[in-house]
């Protein structure tokens, strides 16, 4: 193990280069404490993001060496071939500065795939019985921890190529959704997933499932909402 | 176009490549076995003149490829060309037209 | 590995899309078929037509994976779906190459 790291990290907005920072080399050390070295100890210009540090928040996203990953549990043994890192923000995301990028557009996506739960009833009524054993449930279940760290907004091709489309995360909740027995908005949102821009634009590159830190699978989601929308279509729903 | 009329055009890519999944599988093995003896001109046609059955199954392989290059091209020139609307979608159904119709016309030569 | 057959499985479709008119027209002088069939007696032409079965193969196995993906229930093993559809394009090449 050599005694130092040769790192790139990513200067600049949209339009920057990439620096070079010699960084000591240490047992257990991630790619978060890395940049946090080169914050503190050389470069306090350096901005970039990070809260929990132990795999709970997802601020610390980043794209190391070419994929997006969370920096607090990417260990640098795992990713540091001959002792280089490369680090840069998220792709697919405008860049504020550095590290650092503008995740409005990743959550403006979420609201326009309706990704929000819509009850209809009032604290006057009974609650709704459901089971965790139902289908439904399970499938909900099984997609529901996401917690909107973006990396597999960043992975996924199809964001890169289409500025429109929706992405896993947003398309990831709607199903979450379309599953819930309790919420009132279904017919709307099966709208606000169909079309060449949402559910159906997903080419099943499986980057999202891939890269999922919390290993949920966006394109299962997906492939339900493109069944979902297409027997809406057909029974004339949509 | 409305998101009901994309989430159709979907479903006949979908539709069509399912059954192009039996064409092309048949259509693969038939290749393979005609290339294993060498083939003539006459043998193929000797084989596929005036046959109802293949004749049945062209038709069906043509129109389903008529089907689904053109929406499949479309999301290629969607995402790689940046083309997005009528022009494009325009240029698709002609290029459908074509497909159909050389289609037809090489059924006819091959098999009558 | 799936962004790979991705990628091999549009380049495929586009290029099958950019046969198809030559095939269909050079089928429809079917009387002239024995002088066609002669040209094509040339190497690079087999290794044209070994390419395009290859294209086919290729295009009809991640077709088959995409199909799978959005329409069987889901499973763990579907993440093994790029390799199998890989397998098959090689298979089917090599079947062709071996009838030449």
């Amino acid at each position: 193990m050599s005694a130092t790291l040769q790192v790139r990290v990513w200067r600049g907005g949209a339009r920057g280069a990439y620096r070079e920072y010699e960084v000591p080399r240490r047992e257990s050390q991630t790619v978060l404490d890395v940049v946090t070295h080169i914050q503190r100890a050389i470069d306090p210009t350096l901005a970039y993001r990070y809260a929990c540090r132990v795999g709970m928040c997802g601020s610390c996203a980043m794209t190391v060496n070419g994929a997006p990953r969370w920096t607090c549990r990417t260990h640098v043994d795992k990713v540091a071939r001959d002792g280089r890192l490369a680090i840069a923000p998220l792709r697919n995301l405008p860049v504020i500065r550095d590290l650092v990028a503008d995740m409005r557009e990743f959550f403006d996506k979420w609201a326009r795939a309706q990704g929000q739960f819509k009850g209809a009833r009032t604290r006057a009524d009974d609650f709704e019985r459901i089971s965790p054993d139902s289908e439904a449930r399970r499938r909900a279940d099984a997609a529901i921890e996401c917690i909107g760290c973006g990396v597999c907004y960043a992975a996924c091709d199809v964001v890169a190529a289409n500025p429109g489309y929706l992405g896993p995360a947003a398309l990831n909740r709607a199903w979450t959704l379309v599953n819930d027995a309790r919420d009132a908005a279904q017919s709307g949102r099966l709208r606000a997933v169909a079309g060449d821009d949402a559910s159906l634009a997903c080419h099943t590159h499986m980057s999202c499932t891939e890269r999922c830190p919390k290993a949920l699978s966006p394109t299962a989601g997906i492939a339900g909402l493109k069944r979902a929308v297409s027997r809406a279509a057909l029974q004339g729903k949509l | 176009m409305s998101r009901r009329a994309e989430t159709l055009l979907w479903v006949a890519q979908r539709a069509s490549a399912a059954v192009l999944g039996v064409c092309v599988l048949v259509h693969l093995a038939t290749i393979i076995y005609a290339v294993q003896g060498g083939l003539t001109g006459a043998e193929i046609l000797a084989r596929t003149r005036g046959n109802g059955a293949w004749s049945a199954f062209y038709t069906v392989f043509v129109l389903a490829v008529a089907v689904h290059a053109p929406i499949g091209l479309r999301a290629v020139l969607a995402e790689w060309l940046g083309w997005r609307g009528r022009a494009r979608d325009f240029l698709l159904v002609s290029f459908a037209v074509l497909l159909a119709g050389m289609g037809m016309q090489a059924v006819s030569g091959v098999i009558g | 590995m799936s962004r790979a057959l991705a990628l091999a499985h549009r380049l495929s479709g586009i290029a099958l899309a950019l046969f198809l008119p030559a095939h269909f027209y050079v089928l429809s002088r079917a009387l002239e078929l024995d002088a066609f069939l002669a040209w094509t007696e040339q190497p690079l032409v087999k290794l044209a037509e070994w390419g395009l079965v290859t294209l086919l193969a290729l295009h009809l196995a991640g077709g088959l994976r995409v199909l799978a993906l959005e329409f069987l229930p889901w499973r763990d093993w579907a993440k093994g779906l790029a390799a199998l559809a890989a397998g098959f394009t090689v298979a089917a090449g090599l079947a062709f190459a071996l009838a030449l």
